[in-house]
């Protein structure tokens, strides 16, 4: 035995400087990681800091801002500030997306996870990460020339840019969100769950519909409301995909305005401080709430899936 | 052989299995297929204006005519600089919440928070930019702004790659590290960080892609419709002043400029898209790349 390791004597030790650097550095870390918290409230303050004054206003009253459709925020004599069609122009926007996303998306993750071989499946998951890149204003851009021209050859609408447009355009963006959660979702329920049903005999399908998607479903849940989410907060594609209309749609093929457009639209031309200025931020603070209220739902359901 | 034959019941059986085969490929597909001819379309279309003058050459005549170069340069100063803001935060933040942070309520607050910043529609981070950095800050209109923005924007995609990458390295690694005596921080920074340095890379070049694509974030915190810039000129912003980008420009020769030349809008379209896709395809190249050479 070699003496210098066994022998008596005091325990080496670092030295002190060694020592006071990792635990500042230890310190960093642990208040970058706090950060995240700081920048959600950050993020809130100080939307709601520049919206609040309009609260008290003269000119602006709560109902009227949730639940009247007028909305004009420049009239020289006839100030209104209701957002109510721009909540419908969203809602509606996004029922559409979510009505051709959601059995598309889901399909797909199934087919990704469960049907096809590794070849296929690694090919076809690099595509949905590719198209999930694609920038929302390259997306507007596609809404406004190639899909809206499709959109009134195949429907006659008389304007290209309108609900159904913004819609289809949503829908594509929001699926790859669908298909890459919605397969992790599946992914994550045991290999035994589907070797139990190979051995009663089941088919592939069987597995699917019998066992994997009652087993998956917080999982497939929080991938549609991710979904939901992206396609509500999704600004440059449906500024530029769905017309400029502030009315409440009748059909598909009317224009809409959704609440996020909205503000992209007119904050450039709302002079800072003026009441549509604050109303602008008081409806990006209405959308932090939705989107936080969308996420923490989606959060809780993968969570569920993990506690299982 | 009948004795071997399909009864009515797996007849009906294998018919519903390959009809739901069937119908989930063409669902894959029905989504792919059709974007693939359209960007083939937007290529097409460009192709009158796509050529390296193109790139290199300043917008003409209100934007009517010529290239795309101060919008380039912007939208590369304002990812080079939202990049260094958010790499060491994003970075330093995942290894805390990986390799740090204990299982409670307070760290679950934090996870929840990071989902909730990648969840932030983009024109509520313009709202925040504008608020925070262009008036509280009192940064102005400026590149600094933009980036500052952009940089809070793509920071949950730099954190949720990293924790990725760590989550990937085995937990015996550091087991064994800290059996033989060394600290926490010493574990990671001599077996954590080199054995998932390509992963946590892999992050940082999405958030480039990310960030590279935006158009809300920056618009109402420094990006304009059009800057003079000489042609060519590779440092043409400094950090107070306003830029363009490429994402903005699309948007602005698409929808504010009348009578522009047809086929710039779709040039400037298949530019910007080229670009993400060029670098998400590196991305995805590291990691297949990556996964072939794991050796546990």
């Amino acid at each position: 035995m070699r003496a210098d390791v066994a022998g008596p004597g005091p325990r080496p030790r670092r030295p002190a400087i060694e020592v006071a650097a990792e635990r500042l550095l230890e310190g960093v870390i642990r208040l970058f990681g706090v950060s995240a918290i700081g920048f959600v409230l950050a993020i809130f303050f100080f939307i709601f800091r520049e919206a609040a004054p309009v609260l008290f206003s003269r000119e602006f009253h709560l109902p009227e801002f949730l639940f009247s459709t007028q909305w004009y925020p420049t009239s020289e004599s006839n100030v209104r500030y209701g957002t109510f069609a721009l909540t419908i122009g969203t809602l509606s926007v996004t029922s559409v997306a979510i009505v051709l996303a959601v059995p598309f998306g889901l399909g797909a993750a199934i087919y990704v996870s469960e049907f096809c071989g590794p070849k296929l499946r690694e090919t076809l998951k690099i595509v949905i990460e590719l198209l999930a890149a694609i920038p929302s204003v390259v997306w507007g851009f596609i809404g406004l020339t190639v899909m809206s021209r499709i959109t009134t050859t195949l429907t006659g609408a008389p304007v290209g840019v309108n609900l159904l447009n913004g819609g289809v355009i949503l829908a594509l963006m929001s699926v790859p969100i669908i298909v890459s959660i919605g397969e992790d979702a599946l992914k994550a329920v045991p290999d035994s769950y589907r070797e139990a049903a190979l051995a009663m005999g089941a088919t592939r399908w069987q597995t699917v519909h019998r066992v994997l998607l009652p087993a998956a479903r917080n999982g497939l849940l929080a991938a549609v409301l991710l979904g939901v989410g992206r396609a509500v907060g999704e600004t440059m594609a449906v500024l530029m995909a769905t017309g400029h209309a502030v009315q409440i749609p009748h059909g598909l093929l009317d224009s809409v305005r959704t609440l996020t457009a909205n503000i992209a639209a007119e904050l450039g031309e709302a002079p800072a401080g003026s009441d549509h200025y604050r109303v602008l931020f008081l409806t990006g603070t209405l959308l932090f709430l939705i989107t936080f209220v969308i996420n923490f739902t989606a959060d809780l359901a993968i969570r569920g899936v993990r506690r299982e | 052989m009948a004795r071997f034959a399909r009864s009515a019941h797996v007849a009906r059986k294998e018919r519903s299995e390959a009809l739901a085969r069937g119908l989930f490929f063409v669902m894959s597909i029905t989504m792919i297929v059709p974007l693939v001819a359209i960007v083939g379309y937007l290529i097409f279309k460009a192709a009158p204006s796509l050529s390296w003058e193109f790139l290199v050459d300043i917008p003409r005549r209100g934007m009517r005519e010529g290239g795309i170069w101060p919008a380039f340069v912007g939208t590369l100063y304002l990812v080079g600089l939202s990049l260094a803001v958010a790499t060491p935060i994003g970075v330093l933040a995942a290894i805390y919440l990986h390799e740090y942070a204990k299982d409670n309520w307070f760290n679950r607050v934090i996870n929840l928070a990071v989902i909730n910043l990648a969840g932030v529609p983009s024109i509520v981070h313009a709202l925040f930019g504008l608020g925070a950095f262009v008036y509280a800050a009192r940064f102005g209109y400026s590149v600094l702004a933009a980036a500052l923005t952009l940089a809070i924007m793509t920071l949950p995609v730099i954190i949720a790659s990293t924790r990725e990458a760590l989550a990937s390295v085995p937990m015996a690694f550091r087991v064994a590290c800290w059996n033989v005596g060394a600290s926490r921080w010493q574990t990671i920074r001599s077996v954590v960080l080199p054995n998932s340095i390509s992963g946590i890379l892999t992050g940082v070049i999405l958030q480039v892609s990310r960030a590279a694509g935006e158009t809300a974030p920056i618009m109402f915190t420094g990006a304009v419709f059009f800057k003079a810039v000489r042609r060519g000129d590779l440092f043409p912003y400094g950090l107070d002043d306003q830029c363009m980008a490429l994402s903005m420009h699309l948007y602005t020769v698409s929808t504010q400029v009348p009578n522009v030349q047809e086929s710039i809008p779709y040039a400037t379209a298949v530019v910007l898209l080229g670009s993400v896709l060029a670098v998400n395809a590196t991305a995805i190249a590291l990691r297949v790349w990556l996964r072939n050479r794991k050796r546990w």
